[in-house]
C-alpha cells in the first residue's frame, strides 16, 4: 500500500463526503471553534451535556479531508460516552497520531478496535504537515469539555 | 515559444528529488528559485566584501557600500526609474507598503478621507491601510471583481470623488493572475487628486514595468519573487513623495543630525533605511535583475504567457476541474489557481507533493479575494523563467492521478 493509499483511506473519504452529525443544536449546549490559520480549515462543535455524559452533538465547518474526516469520526465516537472516557479517547487519539507522548496504544500493524474508525487516520503519520488537520477537531473538543466543568 | 530551457542549469535546486521523484517546482508566485549567478554573489560579497555600509572610513568598508549602492543602481535602472535614489531598500513589498501607509497615511489621511482599493489584494496591499484607518478615521471602499476575475471598473464613477485620497493596487493577482487596471485607476487618481500605490510583488518579476510610464506614484516590489535573496525589496517613489513622506523607522543611518530632542533625517533614500540594512540581500537583488536583464523581460514574459496558455489549454481537459483566473494570456500572469472535483486544495498538494510536484494551496493571504470566490481554498500553480511544458504534463498527470486517490475515474 503507498503512502497515499494509506492516507486516503475509504473510510476517511466516507467521512469527508458524508460527514456524521453536521448542523447545530437547539437545546442547552457548549460552542466551541478551531482554526488552523494557516491552511484556512475551520471546525466548529455544539457539544450538549447532562450528568458528565455527552448526550449530542453537532459539527460544522470546512475544511481538508483530513481534517473533516477526523471531526465526523470523533462526532461518531463520542456520543454518549463519559466525559471523563472521552478524555481517554482523546489523549489514546493523540498518542496515536504523535501529537502526546506515550505508548501507540494502537498496532500499526494490526488496527484493532482500540479507536475505532479513527484508527484509520494513523497514515497520517507519515504526512507531518497534515497532523495539524487530524487534531483540529480534537482540540476543538478538548477546548468544549473545558467549558462543560467551568 | 522563447525557448528559455537552457537557463534551468543555472537553478542548482531544480536537480533536487522530492519523494523519490524529479523536484517540478511549480510556486514562483510564493518565491522564486535562485540561479548561480545569484548564489555566487551573495557568496563572494561574504568572502571578500562584507563591511558596514556608509560609515567605515576604511576601504573594505567603501566597497561594500559600492557594493550596496550599485545594487540600488541596477535595481533602479530594471524598472525605469530616473534616479537611484527614487528606490528604497526595504524588506519586501509589505514593508514597503507598510512604509507608505504609516509614513505618507498617517501624515495626509484624516476623517472622511477614502482609500480605495480592490478585492482581489493580497493581505499586504489590505491590513496596512486598516490599520492606518483606524489611526486617522479614513474610510476603506472597494472595487469588486467580474466574472472574468478582473477589476470590476464599472463601479468606479460611483465611488470616486475629492475624498479618495489614495487608490492602492495589485499589478497582477497572485491567485487569479489578473493584471490590476493600473493605466485606469491611474486616470481616475489624477482626476480627484489621489496617489496610486503599486502592489507590484508579482508584476515586476513578470511583466517589463517602466515606473516613467506607469503613472503610479508608489511601486513596491520584493527581491526573492524575482530569483533574488529573501529579506529585501524595494520601494520606488516619486522623489517629490518621498521627500514628504516620514519615516516609519527610526535609528541609525537614517539620520543627519540627533539630538537629544530631536532629529533630523538623512536624504532620501536612507532616511527610510534605518539600522544595517540586508547589504548581502542587497548584492543578491543586483545579480537577480543583472540575470532578467540578460534574459530580457521580454522574453520572461513571451515564454510565461506561452507555459500559462499551455497549462490552461491541459487543465481544461481535466473533469470537473475550475480554474480561477482570466482565459486570456494578455489580460494575466502565470499564477493559475484551481479546484478539483471536490478534492481540497491541500488533499491536491499533498498528492502532487507525492510525486515531487510543489504546489500552493490556502487562501494565498488573499481572504477578501476566496470569500467573493466563495471557496475556502485553492490549489495554485504558478510558473516562472525555468519552468517547462513538460512540468506542465507533470502537474496534468499528478492531477489525473489525484482523481484517483479520491475515487473518481
Amino acid at each position: 500500500m503507498t503512502s497515499l493509499d494509506e492516507l486516503y483511506r475509504e473510510v476517511i473519504l466516507d467521512h469527508y463526503r458524508n460527514p456524521r452529525r453536521r448542523g447545530s443544536l437547539s437545546g442547552p449546549h457548549v460552542h466551541a471553534e478551531g482554526q488552523n490559520p494557516s491552511c484556512g480549515d475551520e471546525f466548529f462543535l455544539d457539544l450538549a451535556v447532562e450528568d458528565g455524559v455527552i448526550t449530542d452533538l453537532a459539527i460544522s465547518g470546512q475544511g481538508c479531508s483530513i481534517s473533516q474526516a477526523s471531526g465526523s469520526m470523533m462526532a461518531d465516537n463520542i456520543v454518549g460516552k463519559r466525559i471523563s472516557d472521552v478524555r481517554e479517547i482523546t489523549r489514546k487519539f493523540k498518542i496515536m497520531m504523535s501529537i502526546e507522548d506515550g505508548d501507540n496504544p494502537v498496532d500499526p500493524e494490526r488496527p484493532g478496535s482500540v479507536l475505532g474508525d479513527l484508527e484509520s487516520l494513523q497514515g497520517v503519520r507519515k504526512f507531518p504537515v497534515r497532523i495539524k488537520c487530524a487534531d483540529l477537531a480534537w482540540t476543538t473538543l478538548e477546548d468544549a469539555l473545558d467549558q462543560t466543568t467551568e | 515559444m522563447i525557448d528559455l530551457s537552457h537557463l534551468r542549469g543555472d537553478f542548482p535546486l531544480l536537480e533536487r528529488e522530492i519523494n523519490g521523484y524529479p523536484l517540478t517546482y511549480l510556486d514562483s508566485a510564493s518565491t522564486t528559485q535562485k540561479p548561480v549567478q545569484v548564489i555566487d554573489a551573495v557568496d563572494t560579497y561574504y568572502r571578500t566584501i562584507n563591511a558596514n555600509v556608509h560609515r567605515g572610513a576604511y576601504t573594505l568598508a567603501a566597497e561594500a557600500t559600492d557594493a550596496y549602492e550599485s545594487s540600488r543602481a541596477k535595481v533602479a535602472d530594471f524598472i525605469g526609474a530616473s534616479h537611484a535614489n527614487e528606490v528604497v531598500f526595504t524588506r519586501g513589498t509589505t514593508t514597503a507598503i507598510n512604509f507608505i501607509a504609516y509614513g505618507w497615511g498617517l501624515n495626509n489621511l484624516g476623517e472622511g478621507d477614502k482609500v480605495l482599493l480592490t478585492v482581489m489584494e493580497h493581505h499586504a496591499n489590505v491590513v496596512p491601510w486598516q490599520i492606518i484607518s483606524r489611526y486617522t478615521g479614513c474610510s476603506l471602499e472597494y472595487l469588486s471583481i467580474d466574472d472574468g476575475f478582473e477589476v470590476d471598473l464599472t463601479t468606479l464613477d460611483d465611488i470616486l470623488d475629492e475624498r479618495v485620497k489614495v487608490i492602492a493596487v495589485s499589478g497582477m493577482s497572485n491567485v487569479t493572475g489578473a493584471l490590476g487596471p493600473v493605466t485606469a485607476l491611474v486616470e481616475a487618481a489624477k482626476a480627484v487628486g489621489a496617489i496610486v500605490v503599486v502592489d507590484a510583488a508579482q508584476l515586476v518579476p513578470h511583466v517589463p514595468t517602466d515606473v516613467s510610464q506607469l503613472g503610479a506614484d508608489f511601486v513596491a516590489f520584493s527581491a526573492h519573487k524575482m530569483l533574488g535573496p529573501t529579506g529585501i525589496g524595494a520601494l520606488w517613489g516619486k522623489p517629490d513623495l518621498l521627500e514628504r513622506m516620514e519615516p516609519t523607522e527610526g535609528g541609525g543611518e537614517m539620520i543627519s543630525d540627533v539630538q537629544l530632542y530631536e532629529s533630523r533625517w538623512a536624504p532620501v533614500p536612507h532616511k527610510f533605511e534605518a539600522g544595517t540594512p540586508p547589504i548581502a540581500q542587497a548584492v543578491g537583488f543586483g545579480a537577480a535583475v543583472d540575470y532578467l536583464s540578460k534574459v530580457g523581460m521580454a522574453d520572461v514574459r513571451d515564454h510565461e504567457q506561452a507555459i500559462t496558455r499551455y497549462a490552461l489549454d491541459r487543465l481544461a481537459d481535466i473533469p470537473d476541474l475550475t480554474v480561477y483566473g482570466p482565459p486570456d494570456v494578455e489580460r494575466r500572469g502565470g499564477a493559475v489557481s484551481f479546484q478539483l472535483a471536490d478534492i481540497h486544495a491541500h488533499d491536491i498538494a499533498t498528492i502532487l507533493d507525492q510525486y515531487g510536484i510543489a504546489v500552493r494551496a490556502g487562501h494565498h493571504c488573499a481572504k477578501p479575494l476566496m470569500r467573493h470566490l466563495d471557496v475556502p481554498a485553492t490549489a495554485r500553480a504558478s510558473f516562472y523563467v525555468y519552468n517547462t511544458t513538460e512540468d506542465v504534463d507533470t502537474l496534468y498527470d499528478g492531477l489525473i492521478e489525484a482523481r484517483t486517490v479520491f475515487g473518481l475515474t
